[in-house]
């Protein structure tokens, strides 16, 4: 997709909406992913060629519609290996086609987002899943974010969404008491896919860049169907605050800026704006949740656009909230973090070496990287040095890199 | 949609369980068994005798050999079985989880394959 002009996104943009909607309500009325998927691909093509040109439809669904659905009874008739799976598909086909006007295809994409995050579905793909059926990304680009190959990629979204098909996962919401655990696996997913367009900023793969808006999106779409789930509200927040420092995590050289160095003038006020209403609106709801606390944190760090300070003891707080919710060793270097600031790098140091027992911290950068620091403030500089070393050797991000060896040279007399 | 919820759990510990709590389990069942009657979703269920009463036919290197005992020695052994038909997977997860195993033991689900 490399035609940027503005005819060909209005119609991308156009198109996508209706893609994940259609593939929604095919694969809900015949539980085949997979099927609904190529037709609409076909057909989502054909829109690509055309509407730049001709301009997107008055109404794009009824187009997409007609235009899969004439692909899938082809593809249906072609297939001679079932006669009784083809009857089915057919008929199922023809049943959506009739039960609905296609101009106003109902917005099944919610339930697919529930199909895809299913705990019968192994929690590793239900990010990527939903990333290709709801936003129709291929393969190749999925894979690029997830850091394995599209060949992998490409076979373990096919086994998935067989297994949608055979083990009988149903396309409906959850029913009340199921939602919370079932919303937060979606929302999780949702997460994972924003996690995985994170690191790289400005960096080699655009593609990769992208997942960020489209995590973005689709936590919009949730919070559009679900608009009282404070946990989706706050998931978007979080997205929201996160990727408004998009532009100030590299300096002009493309540096690598530490949160704590940034500019607070090169975030993106509108984006923190809109996070703080939704955060705002989430907490009235009066239910907390892991997504709420850390939109939370990141809402003091926003604070200071304003205050010119950042209050580490609220981020304390939230952090100690965050842990007795999550039990996350992710969320324990943070909370010992938030503490070297409000008591101090020995107390921090501390706590962290409490955790140091956690066989999962051994391979994570951030709890290097903070341990080097609070060392370094300690002035206790050779196991500093070896901190740094460690944190090093864990960070893929040459920019991280090069900040993290500027840290430890600072620390390094020659004499050393 | 037929599923199959396998019962899975460990027979030794069955063996030693005190008759108190056999027929506590016992009435567990009996109760699932009447549910899932009522509501008009069950297809066929059965116990199964222990694996020790198992016999096995196996072809090995193009004999076909009648072996004692069940097909794999496993920490948990099949017990028993409940076919049911039900809209999807959701609701015969929901069926799973009510099932006196899935206290005692473990509740596989399989989709039934249309032959």
């Amino acid at each position: 997709m490399s035609d940027t002009s503005p005819a060909h996104r209005a119609a991308e943009r156009a198109a996508r909406q209706s893609y994940g909607k259609l593939v929604a309500y095919l694969a809900a009325r015949t539980g085949d992913v997979a099927a609904a998927e190529d037709a609409l691909s076909d057909a989502f093509a054909a829109a690509l060629a055309s509407w730049p040109i001709s301009g997107v439809p008055q109404a794009p669904e009824a187009w997409l519609f007609a235009a899969a659905r004439r692909r899938m009874i082809d593809m249906a008739r072609r297939r001679r290996t079932s006669e009784e799976a083809t009857d089915r598909l057919l008929l199922s086909v023809e049943e959506a086609a009739a039960a609905v006007d296609p101009a106003d295809v109902p917005d099944w994409r919610l339930r697919l987002m529930f199909a895809c995050a299913h705990p019968a579905i192994d929690a590793a793909i239900r990010g990527p899943l939903i990333l290709q059926t709801v936003l129709g990304l291929d393969a190749a680009a999925i894979a690029a974010a997830f850091l394995t190959t599209p060949t992998a990629m490409g076979q373990r979204l096919v086994r998935a969404k067989r297994r949608i098909l055979d083990a009988g996962i149903p396309f409906r919401l959850p029913d009340r008491g199921d939602l919370p655990e079932r919303l937060d696996t979606v929302l999780e997913a949702i997460y994972a896919a924003f996690g995985a367009g994170w690191p790289e900023p400005g960096g080699l793969d655009a593609r990769r860049q992208g997942l960020l808006d489209e995590a973005v999106w689709l936590g919009h779409v949730v919070v559009d169907l679900l608009p009282e789930e404070p946990e989706a509200l706050g998931l978007l927040a979080l997205m929201l605050y996160a990727g408004a420092r998009r532009a100030a995590r590299r300096s002009t050289e493309g540096h690598y800026v530490p949160l704590s160095e940034q500019d607070p003038a090169l975030w993106d006020g509108s984006a923190i704006d809109q996070a703080e209403r939704l955060l705002q609106q989430a907490s009235s709801l009066g239910q907390i949740g892991r997504f709420q606390l850390e939109a939370a944190v990141q809402s003091v760090h926003a604070a200071r656009r304003s205050s010119g300070r950042t209050d580490w003891a609220a981020i304390l707080e939230l952090y100690d909230g965050l842990l007795a919710l999550t039990h996350s060793p992710v969320v324990a270097v943070n909370r010992a973090v938030a503490l070297s600031e409000t008591s101090g790098p020995a107390t921090g140091l501390t706590t962290l070496d409490e955790l140091a027992s956690d066989p999962r911290l051994a391979t994570y950068q951030p709890y290097w990287a903070a341990r080097a620091d609070m060392l370094a403030r300690l002035d206790r500089r050779a196991s500093a040095d070896a901190a740094y070393a460690q944190a090093i050797l864990l960070e893929p991000d040459t920019a991280v890199r090069r900040f993290l060896e500027q840290r430890r040279a600072k620390i390094r007399p020659s004499s050393f | 949609m037929q599923y199959m919820l396998a019962i899975y759990g460990d027979e030794r510990s069955a063996e030693s369980t005190p008759r108190e709590q056999m027929t506590e389990i016992v009435n567990a069942y009996m109760a699932y068994t009447k549910a899932l009657q009522d509501a008009k979703v069950l297809v066929g269920s059965n116990r199964l005798r222990p694996t020790s009463a198992a016999t096995t036919v196996r072809t090995v290197d193009g004999q076909t050999k009648v072996l004692d005992g069940p097909f794999a020695e496993t920490k948990e052994q099949l017990g028993g079985y409940y076919l049911i038909d039900v809209p999807d997977l959701d609701a015969a997860l929901v069926w799973a989880k009510r099932c006196p195993a899935a206290r005692y033991g473990t509740v596989e689900v399989r989709p039934i394959w249309v032959m």
